[in-house]
């Protein structure tokens, strides 16, 4: 299989290729789908420790007087309530209250915010985000380049990580400058896999030794297969499958990341649908028999398509199919009984309760 | 999963497919090429027995945690058998996929139609070339 030479790639390239990676064209870049198969790495992340590039992923820097008032105008959660050492999870919207972005911001100081957006989204977040602020005492800064970004996930993630660092690990949601294996970082306490674990943010010339001494402490190497398994069992949101433009945020199920007092671009939009409830809203469903549902199947109740697959796999952790999909809300109630029409064949299907997977106790 | 390989008694089809040839019958599977470049093979449900499936057109499918694939008849025919453990243990397709990995069985309608497949030199040249 041949990739297309105009792909970029992340630092960690040649160790993806020594890690035995399958690489594949992703929002631009060529990045590791798998290496040792998805199913080893998806169990290797709930039961030990992975490690994921997400170099792919951009970063805005944003500083200045007027840092905390045009990252507050343009994200949909408080910034008022985002500490120095915090992380904050929101939305980016237009002014109808089209998702156009799901975004970390982290303060770094107490003028100075790093955001990561999605891979897809990086250009278009720091053009809206630098259109925004003109006229404001806030300078932005594409840092897409100037960072390389790996997350550690899985319940020996924050050991491994604290056994590389002298200082003591940030909590979760919260960030903390550090060395790890002798390179300086930003360790944030974040993820999107369902476990505890941390991600951090480093020198692209420091990427190598960090994944090496990552890999050398038990790390199992994880691709863009096993991050999305991970992430759909757990019903975390990927752009661009389960939110875009055509969906707000209280559709999405994110109406807890946006505080509308804030007066952000799209508020008023989300007022709006939060007061009148939405028509539809994004569910998770398991098929009750074998099969595996795809993005874009149509979802069946009865005779009638009532929706469409945003996301859908197989669950490693759970042995079987599972999605989510955007229902009329009198469809939403877990319990519900649909179809999903996976290339021609129905396959019974069940609206869940959120997550689809829980630790077990 | 198994190490590479291409047995030399079996025939193939470019779509990464193998047929074992006995008599009028013949059982088929997908290669090692193909189970290694779908990765896990997490979902097979087998075809109906009785159907008639026509040459290098798809006759059922192979799914991985990522994807879906397309499984295409080597041969035209009637199946007379599927594999019910390979959907049960849909890994058996990428642990053994010459043995206990089979597909389906079919009787074959042209028997004749062998010529048009490709022996295991030819295949293997076929894989270099693609590569």
């Amino acid at each position: 299989m041949s990739v297309a030479a105009d792909l970029r790639r992340t630092p960690l390239y040649e160790a993806h290729r020594a890690a035995g990676a399958k690489l594949v064209p992703f929002a631009g870049f060529e990045m590791p789908v798998s290496y040792a198969g998805v199913g080893e790495e998806h169990r290797a992340v709930r039961e030990d420790v992975g490690v994921f590039d997400v170099s792919h992923m951009g970063e805005v820097q944003t500083r200045g007087l007027d840092a905390a008032a045009v990252l507050q105008h343009a994200l949909s959660n408080d910034l008022d309530k985002l500490e120095v050492g915090g992380a904050q999870y929101s939305c980016l919207c237009r002014d109808d209250g089209g998702i156009l972005d799901d975004l970390f911001t982290y303060r770094l100081d107490g003028d100075r915010y790093l955001t990561v957006t999605n891979a897809s989204n990086r250009d278009t977040d720091f053009e809206w985000l630098a259109e925004h602020s003109h006229g404001r005492d806030a300078e932005l800064r594409d840092a897409g380049d100037d960072y390389a970004m790996l997350a550690v996930q899985g319940p020996r993630a924050r050991d491994l990580v604290a056994g590389l660092t002298d200082g003591e690990l940030p909590q979760r949601m919260r960030t903390a400058e550090l060395e790890v294996a002798g390179s300086r970082a930003l360790v944030c306490g974040t993820g999107y896999t369902g476990e505890d674990g941390v991600e951090l943010l480093i020198d692209p010339e420091s990427a190598t030794t960090v994944w090496d001494a990552l890999l050398d402490g038990g790390a199992t190497p994880a691709g863009l297969g096993a991050r999305d398994t991970l992430r759909l069992e757990v019903c975390f949101h990927l752009y661009g499958n389960d939110m875009d433009v055509e969906r707000n945020p209280i559709e999405a199920g994110l109406g807890w990341c946006c505080a509308e007092q804030t007066g952000f671009i799209g508020s008023e939009a989300v007022a709006r649908a939060r007061d009148e409830g939405p028509a539809e809203r994004l569910v998770a469903f398991a098929l009750t028999e074998r099969g595996i549902p795809r993005p874009h199947n149509a979802v069946m109740s009865g005779a009638d398509r009532v929706g469409e697959v945003t996301s859908g796999t197989h669950s490693p952790s759970l042995g079987i199919g599972i999605g989510m999909a955007y229902l009329r809300s009198e469809l939403a109630e877990p319990g519900t009984e649909l179809e999903v029409d996976v290339r021609g064949k129905l396959r019974p299907a069940r609206v869940e309760s959120k997550p689809l997977y829980k630790r077990p106790e | 999963m198994a190490d590479e390989s291409y047995p030399d008694g079996l025939l193939y089809h470019p779509e990464h497919d193998w047929a074992r040839i006995e008599g009028d019958s013949a059982t088929f599977g997908i290669t090692w090429y193909a189970q290694d470049s779908l990765g896990e093979v997490v979902f097979f449900e087998p075809p109906e027995v009785g159907s008639e499936i026509v040459k290098d057109e798809p006759y059922t499918e192979v799914e991985s945690v990522k994807a879906v694939s397309d499984v295409y008849a080597p041969l035209s025919g009637e199946i007379t058998e599927v594999n019910e453990k390979a959907g049960e243990s849909p890994e058996t397709i990428n642990d053994d996929p010459y043995g206990d990995g089979w597909l389906v069985k079919v009787r074959l309608a042209d028997p004749s139609q062998t010529g048009e497949l490709l022996d295991v030199g030819a295949y293997k040249k076929l894989l270099e070339e693609s590569d």
